[in-house]
């Protein structure tokens, strides 16, 4: 019995919630929210509510090219990697108390987070596609920029609060430290979810799609899916880290979800009013602009761990 | 199943993503496409979105009176649309190649060489025309499911030298230098 409860939990929260049966709708309203509230920053009416539903619909029953061989085998598998380590990782997230989880679950959850870009990499390499070997080279560039200010910035979190569990996280209370420590999450998400001012990795036009040029049909359904489990994934990381602690658990899966709501608005305004930067200006920024505040973080995270 | 198909139906008619293609067009024509997904017509109310990759895209919008270098480009273009997929002839000159009718540097109108789902015609058409075209071709779409286009055409036409057989000859080229 006591094997068997929380193997019943975990399986619930990856499959129900916060896992599949929320997430992927979750994924398409996301998406719905990003398009539109574009298409409304730029006085237009935008895509109707359930447009990224009709489009996973319409590329599930398109055909596909064919790919012999083992590269082949590799690009089918990439879209599906990303999509399961997208939704485990929204599966891991405390959203209700006393949910479980275990030591060192944000580790888990970093790498979680971390596969689908490592997904894309790979796939627009393994695609052979000149466009799709730029896409990949740029991700791969930005995501070496981004990802020490984001770790950075979740250490130095868990350091202040000497945890490296999820729950024990969510459920303390908010330091200053952990303030800015969101603050520097919220700086690296537009980059981790490819909107501008960081769409370089897939920029549309300009390398045609990026990692996914060669991409069709339901595994391009897999990509469109993944890239919205991210939005729920990396907004609700902010929003545990940011809700207050409350027992009763449709009041926390509220607030989850009116947290998570925000700060896509907030993040699809940010992308609606900016243009792309070029590669070297994003590079630039993560490193001169934005490290300074990381280090400052974990500095003052360990110094204060020092002294207590 | 049934359910399933209806639904696939719906969301082919929901969902037309463009790749758009130049075949030698004054560029007229292609200012209207951007101009169909700009606020004032906002052509993303019916799904529609400007993909940049052709392997995304379900319709084909060729603009251009097909010269003969685009040719090659239009099929291979073309073959790299996965089915379902439509085409629209976005102007006068896929149609008929409009005013250079007999001039020795094109090879078209467009229906030469793709199956031509929708014309709309103009010179340039107005935003709306290409709405309403992408619209109908939209509905072509869901109504024609994962059967092929009635016309069927050879995708990409080569010789026995591995020439693609409807490139001009130099001796061609040579003759149409002013």
């Amino acid at each position: 019995m006591t094997l068997f409860n929380p193997l019943v939990t975990a399986l619930a929260r990856l499959l129900i919630f916060p896992g599949l049966l929320f997430a992927v709708p979750a994924a398409w309203f996301f998406l719905w929210v990003e398009r539109k509230s574009v298409a409304l920053m730029q006085e237009r009416v935008g895509p109707p509510f359930m447009q990224p539903f009709y489009d996973f619909v319409k590329l599930l029953g398109k055909s596909t090219p064919p790919r012999p061989g083992i590269s082949g085998l590799l690009m089918r598998a990439w879209p599906l990697i990303a999509v399961s380590a997208a939704a485990g990782a929204v599966g891991l997230l405390p959203v209700l108390p006393s949910s479980g989880g275990f030591q060192g679950d944000l580790i888990l959850l970093l790498a979680l987070l971390e596969l689908p870009s490592m997904c894309i990499i790979a796939a627009g390499f393994s695609s052979r596609s000149i466009f799709g070997e730029i896409g990949s080279a740029r991700e791969a560039a930005l995501s070496v920029s981004y990802n020490i200010v984001f770790l950075l910035a979740i250490v130095s979190i868990a350091a202040s609060q000497h945890t490296f569990r999820l729950e024990a996280l969510a459920a303390l209370p908010a330091s200053p430290l952990q303030w800015l420590g969101v603050v520097a999450i919220l700086v690296c998400l537009p980059a981790k979810l490819h909107i501008n001012p960081f769409s370089l990795p897939n920029a549309e036009q300009e390398i045609y799609a990026g990692p996914m040029t060669e991409y069709a049909g339901p595994e391009l359904a897999m990509w469109e899916l993944s890239h919205g489990l991210e939005w729920v994934a990396g907004t609700g990381l902010v929003a545990t880290l940011i809700a207050p602690h409350v027992t009763v658990a449709w009041l926390a899966a509220c607030i989850f979800v009116a947290i998570s709501f925000a700060t896509v608005l907030a993040l699809s305004a940010l992308a609606a009013a900016t243009a792309r930067l070029a590669i070297d200006t994003s590079v630039r920024f993560y490193w001169q602009c934005t490290l300074i505040f990381a280090v400052l973080a974990i500095s003052s995270a360990l110094f204060m761990r020092f002294r207590s | 199943m049934k359910l399933w198909n209806r639904l696939m139906c719906y969301a082919r008619r929901r969902s037309p993503w463009l790749f758009h293609m130049n075949s030698g067009s004054c560029n007229g024509c292609d200012i209207e496409i951007v101009a169909a997904l700009s606020p004032r017509y906002d052509a993303e109310q019916l799904g529609v979105r400007l993909e940049g990759s052709p392997r995304h895209a379900d319709i084909l919008c060729v603009t251009g009176p097909v010269t003969r270098r685009a040719v090659d480009a239009v099929k291979t273009v073309y073959s790299q649309v996965l089915g379902p997929k439509a085409v629209i002839a976005i102007g006068s000159c896929p149609a008929t190649t409009n005013v250079f009718i007999d001039s020795r540097t094109l090879d078209g109108p467009l229906d030469k060489h793709l199956p031509v789902d929708v014309f709309v015609p103009g010179c340039p058409p107005r935003p709306d025309a290409i709405i309403a075209g992408v619209a109908r071709a939209a509905d072509i779409l869901a109504a024609r499911g994962n059967n092929p286009p009635a016309t069927a055409i050879p995708l990409a036409i080569v010789d026995e030298a591995g020439v693609p057989a409807d490139k001009p000859s130099p001796a061609e080229l040579q003759e149409v230098k002013p």
